[in-house]
């Protein structure tokens, strides 16, 4: 169980304008500035959840993530995961849980990533059959065969990437802290990734937290949403429910296969988008019957579709809003 | 981590140390060579010492010194403070700080890792002109001769502390490299690595008899070279025990203060 109450994350930093001349006069007076990167987030989840954490660049989700796995000690607040304070890090909290960074690697540079998992065997003492065992379906599951022998250095950021994530799981921790897992892989890739990390999580009952820029990750994987802001917490709960409080209007695209005005298909819904004669309308729930009916009776469009708004569209509304209520 | 567990993932530690020490074989190769300085004043004494002994020193007594000081320092030189504090500053530490082994076990099985590969060129030509050209200034005496062997073991674990401590500087100041550039001249002077201590002036001499520098370098290099009584090797032993405490206590300590502020950048 993850839990952080109140949790607090505030950096001094020092502002320069750009020039020599305020380069020189930093020297001698330096003018520092508080960072609130987290200010006063409080939730709990539990164990086996799968939790998307979302928020714009700089809301405050890497550094949430570095405190919950002990990076970073909070400036006030109280944070507990499986039991333990994270940055005692103590070393059943260490086997326990996994951090994954896409931008950072874990993997030893100069050599390949064979060897990093020999070492995290020996760190982590796993025992060998259990070790073999979990490379092997690793290996088979995220095609590492021919990587295992490359120099770090000589692979490509997919790659690297799905190597990180072999690291990062050998040890079978129970708590994940994946940070942009996606990062840099192709579609069919990250795919198999979000694949891989559901059955992770129901096998081993396995708690993952998960930021991604890539809403689709979020969506396929995290039935439920942290969103923080301005280092503020602004939604936990269910995604469908976020989306429906955002925006309950559901996105309605098809094909024509007549020719419409835009004035004509306005009359059916505000119009998101035309691309020739592939139309995406905004709806309400409660004209969608009529709508539909329109649609493929007098109009006969075809290749119709019902959606929720895209996520992205949704927190799109949500930090601007936040933004708003700031200034 | 438990000291068994450290102890049965010693070897693989020590394994991946070696296949980072050869990663790259010409850079492998420079950095050999680049502790080759105590030749430089090897040549530079000896010529001096060519019109006749200087302050006690013979020409075969400055052959013998320098020769040992190139050994002792091959086998005892320490780069973990660079790695520290670029780990630092990269944030790279952050990964390091997920695993459940003490980074400073993890960069001393590295270090230790690294020691037969940085001698293996330098040391038996050392060896071999030490035995040929310097052996009338060799210390005869076998028990203080026995006590190379831990004076080295210790000199390599004080000056480790030493850089492990400066590199956790790190975490206050983000960047050490003035602190190193500070911490190698006066380990160069101070130490016994430009010229033996009895030779520098009385009040330098007093400052690296009471620092940890002497314990670095000089130490063993006198258990090789200068014959002693039982009681001077044995406080020469006892100095270096006390710094070795002394140092890694430091060293843990700065740790331990630095790593709670550590800001983890990147990612």
């Amino acid at each position: 169980m993850i839990r952080a109450t109140d949790l607090k994350k505030h950096f001094r930093v020092h502002k320069r304008p750009p020039g020599f001349a305020s380069a020189m006069k930093s020297l001698f007076h330096r003018r520092y500035e508080t960072v609130k990167a987290v200010d006063g987030v409080s939730f709990t989840i539990q164990r086996g959840e799968r939790v998307g954490f979302l928020g714009p660049n700089g809301a405050g989700k890497t550094t949430t993530l570095k405190v919950l796995s002990g990076l970073l000690h909070p400036t006030s607040g109280v944070v507990e995961v499986e039991g333990h304070t994270p940055y005692r890090r103590e070393t059943k909290l260490l086997e326990a849980i996994t951090l994954v960074m896409g931008q950072k690697s874990q993997l030893i540079w100069d050599l390949p990533p064979a060897e990093t998992y020999a070492m995290n065997r020996a760190v982590f003492d796993v025992p060998k059959p259990q070790f073999e065992a979990t490379l092997k379906e690793l290996t088979e599951l995220l095609d590492l065969g021919p990587l295992l022998d490359k120099p770090t250095r000589q692979l490509s950021l997919g790659e690297r990437m799905k190597c990180e994530l072999a690291a990062a799981l050998l040890h079978q921790p129970t708590t994940l802290f994946l940070d942009e897992p996606t990062i840099g892989l192709d579609v069919a890739m990250q795919v198999a990734i979000r694949d891989f990390v559901r059955s992770y999580n129901q096998r081993h009952e396995a708690t993952v937290l998960l930021t991604s820029h890539y809403m689709d990750d979020v969506v396929a994987l995290c039935p439920r949403i942290i969103v923080i802001d301005q280092g503020v917490l602004v939604h936990d709960g269910d995604l469908r429910a976020l989306i429906k409080t955002m925006d309950p209007d559901k996105r309605v695209s098809f094909t024509l296969t007549t020719p419409v005005s835009d004035d004509d298909i306005a009359k059916l819904g505000t119009l998101v988008s035309r691309e020739g004669q592939r139309v995406s309308l905004k709806v309400s729930e409660a004209e969608i019957p009529s709508v539909v009916g329109h649609l493929l009776g007098p109009l006969r469009a075809a290749d119709l579709a019902i959606e929720d708004p895209p996520l992205e569209d949704v927190l799109r509304v949500m930090f601007g809003k936040t933004k708003a209520a700031a200034t | 981590m438990s000291a068994t567990r450290t102890l049965r993932a010693l070897p693989t530690l020590l394994r991946i140390g070696v296949a980072e020490t050869v990663a790259y074989r010409g850079e492998f190769l420079v950095w050999i060579l680049t502790t080759t300085l105590p030749l430089v004043m090897l040549g530079l004494w000896t010529s001096v010492a060519e019109q006749g002994d200087f302050q006690g020193y013979s020409s075969s007594a400055f052959v013998a010194y320098y020769l040992a000081n190139l050994i002792v320092r091959n086998l005892t030189g320490s780069w973990v403070a660079w790695q520290i504090s670029e780990e630092i500053r990269l944030g790279a530490m952050s990964m390091r700080l997920l695993r459940p082994l003490h980074p400073y076990v993890a960069f001393a099985a590295s270090h230790l890792a690294a020691v037969p590969f940085r001698s293996v060129v330098v040391l038996p030509v050392a060896l071999a002109l030490l035995l040929s050209s310097g052996a009338s200034a060799l210390a005869t005496e076998p028990v203080q001769l026995a006590l190379v062997a831990p004076s080295l073991v210790l000199a390599w674990l004080i000056t480790f502390n030493v850089m492990f401590m400066i590199g956790s500087i790190g975490f206050f100041v983000t960047k050490t490299m003035a602190l190193l550039n500070l911490y190698f001249g006066l380990f160069s002077l101070l130490s016994g690595y430009l010229l033996p201590i009895p030779l520098l002036p009385a009040t330098i001499r007093w400052f690296a008899e009471w620092l940890p520098f002497r314990s670095m370098l000089s130490a063993p290099v006198e258990l090789m070279t200068v014959e002693l009584s039982a009681a001077q090797a044995g406080w020469i032993l006892a100095g270096q025990g006390a710094w070795a405490i002394v140092t890694f206590a430091l060293a843990l300590l700065v740790w331990n203060r630095g790593v709670k502020r550590f800001e983890a950048v990147g990612g």
